[in-house]
Parts: C-alpha cells; sequence; structure tokens
C-alpha cells in the first residue's frame, strides 16, 4: 500500500494531478448545480407572487 | 428571447424550442451525469492501479489519464464554442447562444486542468515546470479564449445583446485550434506529439490505450453532462430575467435579476 502511495518515488507529481482533475470537475459540477438550484428557486418565488410570462401577456 | 427565427430544416427545429430542450435535457441528465461518474471512476482506478508504469517515465505517465482527457475535452469544447457561436451568428438558433454561454466556464475548468496537470508532469520529466513551447503556448491562449468569452457574456446587461460579439470572438479563436493541434508537428516542441490522435494507429499499447479511452469517454460525459446542466441554468435565468422586464421590476427591490452563467 505505502508503495502504491509512493508511485515510485513521483507520489508529489502523480497525486496532485488526480486530485485537480477529479477535484476540478467535482467542484464544477457542485457550482454548476447550487446555480442552478438558485435559479430554480428564484422562478419558484415569482411565480409564487402570481408572476409568470402569461401574466404579461394580460397586461397588454 | 431575441431573435426567434426558425433555422432551416425542420429537424433541426425541432431541438430550438427551450420547452421541448428543456424536457429533454431534465430526463437525459440523471443517466448522464450518472454515467460520467461511473465511467471516470473506472477510468481512474485503471489509470491509478492497474495501467503500467511506463519504462522510462515510471509512475507519472498516470498523470496522463487525467492530463489528456482534459485536453481532449478542452479542445472539444472549443470546437462544440465554435460551432454553437456560429449557428448563433447565422441562423439565431435560440438554443445556440445559451449553449456557448454554458460551454464557456465549462471548457475554462478543463483548459485549467490540462494546464496543471501538465506542469505537475513537465517538472519532473523536463525539469520544468513550464516552457514557452508551441504547444504549452497554444493551450494557454485556448484558456484566455474561454476567459474572454465569459468576461464578454458578463459585460452586458442583457445576455443576449452579449451573443453577437461573443460568438465573433469564439470564432476567430477558433483559428486556434489547428494551431494547437499541429503545434507538434509544425514546431519542435518540448511537448512529445501525438501518440493516439494520429492518421495511422495510435502507437500507444493496448495496456495504456484502454485506461485512457475509458478516462476519455468519462470525461466527456462530464462535459456533456455539466454543460446541460448550465444551458437548462441559462434558460432558467432568462425566464427569470423576462418576467422582472415584463413587469418593470429590475432592481426595483423584489429580486435581483440573476447574472447569466
Amino acid at each position: 500500500m505505502s508503495e502504491f502511495l509512493a508511485m515510485g518515488g513521483y507520489a508529489a507529481f502523480v497525486w496532485p494531478s488526480y486530485v485537480i482533475g477529479i477535484g476540478g470537475l467535482a467542484v464544477l459540477a457542485l457550482v454548476s448545480l447550487r446555480q442552478w438550484r438558485a435559479a430554480k428557486a428564484e422562478l419558484g418565488r415569482l411565480e409564487a407572487a402570481g408572476l409568470s410570462r402569461r401574466g404579461r401577456r394580460e397586461d397588454r | 428571447m431575441v431573435g426567434n427565427v426558425a433555422p432551416p430544416g425542420r429537424s433541426l427545429h425541432r431541438f430550438a424550442n427551450p420547452g421541448r430542450f428543456m424536457r429533454l435535457s431534465g430526463a437525459l441528465l440523471p443517466w448522464l451525469a450518472a454515467a460520467a461518474v461511473l465511467v471516470c471512476a473506472v477510468g481512474v482506478v485503471w489509470g491509478l492501479v492497474f495501467a503500467p508504469r511506463d519504462w522510462q517515465q515510471g509512475d507519472t505517465v498516470r498523470i496522463m489519464y487525467v492530463h489528456v482527457p482534459a485536453a481532449w475535452w478542452a479542445m472539444g469544447g472549443y470546437l462544440g464554442l465554435a460551432v454553437a457561436s456560429f449557428v448563433s451568428l447565422v441562423w439565431r438558433h435560440p438554443l445556440a447562444d445559451v449553449a456557448a454561454v454554458a460551454i464557456a466556464p465549462v471548457g475554462a475548468v478543463f483548459t485549467a486542468i490540462c494546464l496543471a496537470t501538465g506542469s505537475l508532469w513537465g517538472k519532473p520529466m523536463w525539469g520544468a515546470w513550464w516552457v514557452w513551447d508551441a504547444r504549452l503556448t497554444s493551450v494557454l491562449v485556448l484558456f484566455f479564449l474561454y476567459l474572454g468569452h465569459i468576461a464578454l457574456t458578463n459585460a452586458f446587461d442583457e445576455p443576449e445583446r452579449a451573443a453577437r460579439p461573443a460568438a465573433i470572438l469564439a470564432l476567430i479563436g477558433a483559428i486556434n485550434l489547428p494551431i494547437i493541434k499541429f503545434s507538434v508537428d509544425w514546431w519542435n516542441t518540448l511537448h512529445q506529439p501525438a501518440s493516439v490522435t494520429r492518421f495511422d494507429a495510435p502507437a500507444v499499447h493496448v495496456d495504456i490505450l484502454w485506461p485512457l479511452l475509458i478516462s476519455g469517454l468519462g470525461f466527456g460525459l462530464a462535459f456533456a453532462a455539466i454543460v446541460l446542466l448550465r444551458m437548462r441554468t441559462v434558460l432558467i435565468e432568462r425566464r427569470v430575467r423576462a418576467i422582472l422586464a415584463a413587469r418593470g421590476m429590475e432592481g426595483a427591490g423584489v429580486s435581483r435579476p440573476v447574472p447569466a452563467a
């Protein structure tokens, strides 16, 4: 196991690469998911307040 | 939404409908995300544990299973950005601009991963974190093109008005793609030439090729899933903006318009 972690002496380069690669993708996915939830919540608030694009047409 | 001009071809037009897109992408996204996680996990474990170490590069060759897929989709993403920008400019396809806005940040992250892991590979193998050779420099330019697209998109109060200048930037920047691809052939770069995406057979052994292709597929699925999610977000944000604008409530304290992407 310690031999695996040592990566033939290149642990300082191999492990950060995987952390950056997989971590980067994970953070991007989570941030994108949070932005999606925020946008959905915003639309939900507006629709709950009776605002929608249908409402806009009634104004005209 | 600006420019609801029907694009040519009914088959294409069917997917132009944002409502239809929301339904289709909503059904597809959970499967796409699950496949991305699964295939990435297989690629990572295969690359870290089962793939052989290189006789010259030792275990640093394992960096390749992150670096090369990130590079592939950094470039593939820009190709997608350029195509979406072209469709947005020429046919005013209502989803093309949304796709471009969604792709740029994802492409920027993939390019950053490519640059960072390349640096971590370059230090032990070349003795330098960075060299200004043609391959590295052109990928750095790709990163700045993505950042420029993001900055331009966010520079306008109405995101739809940014579509045209951002699309022109993306198309001009597309000239960088063949420069990246062929930089290793045209110039005497420190970066090694292509060993997988060659016109003849790949020059790597199957024990290395398989985990690389699986990792590449996993990164591609992740790219697609995140872009779809971001496209859905942009569409919802624009609907919110449209409602607020129609009600004249922008900045009226009821709700703050969410900046696109």
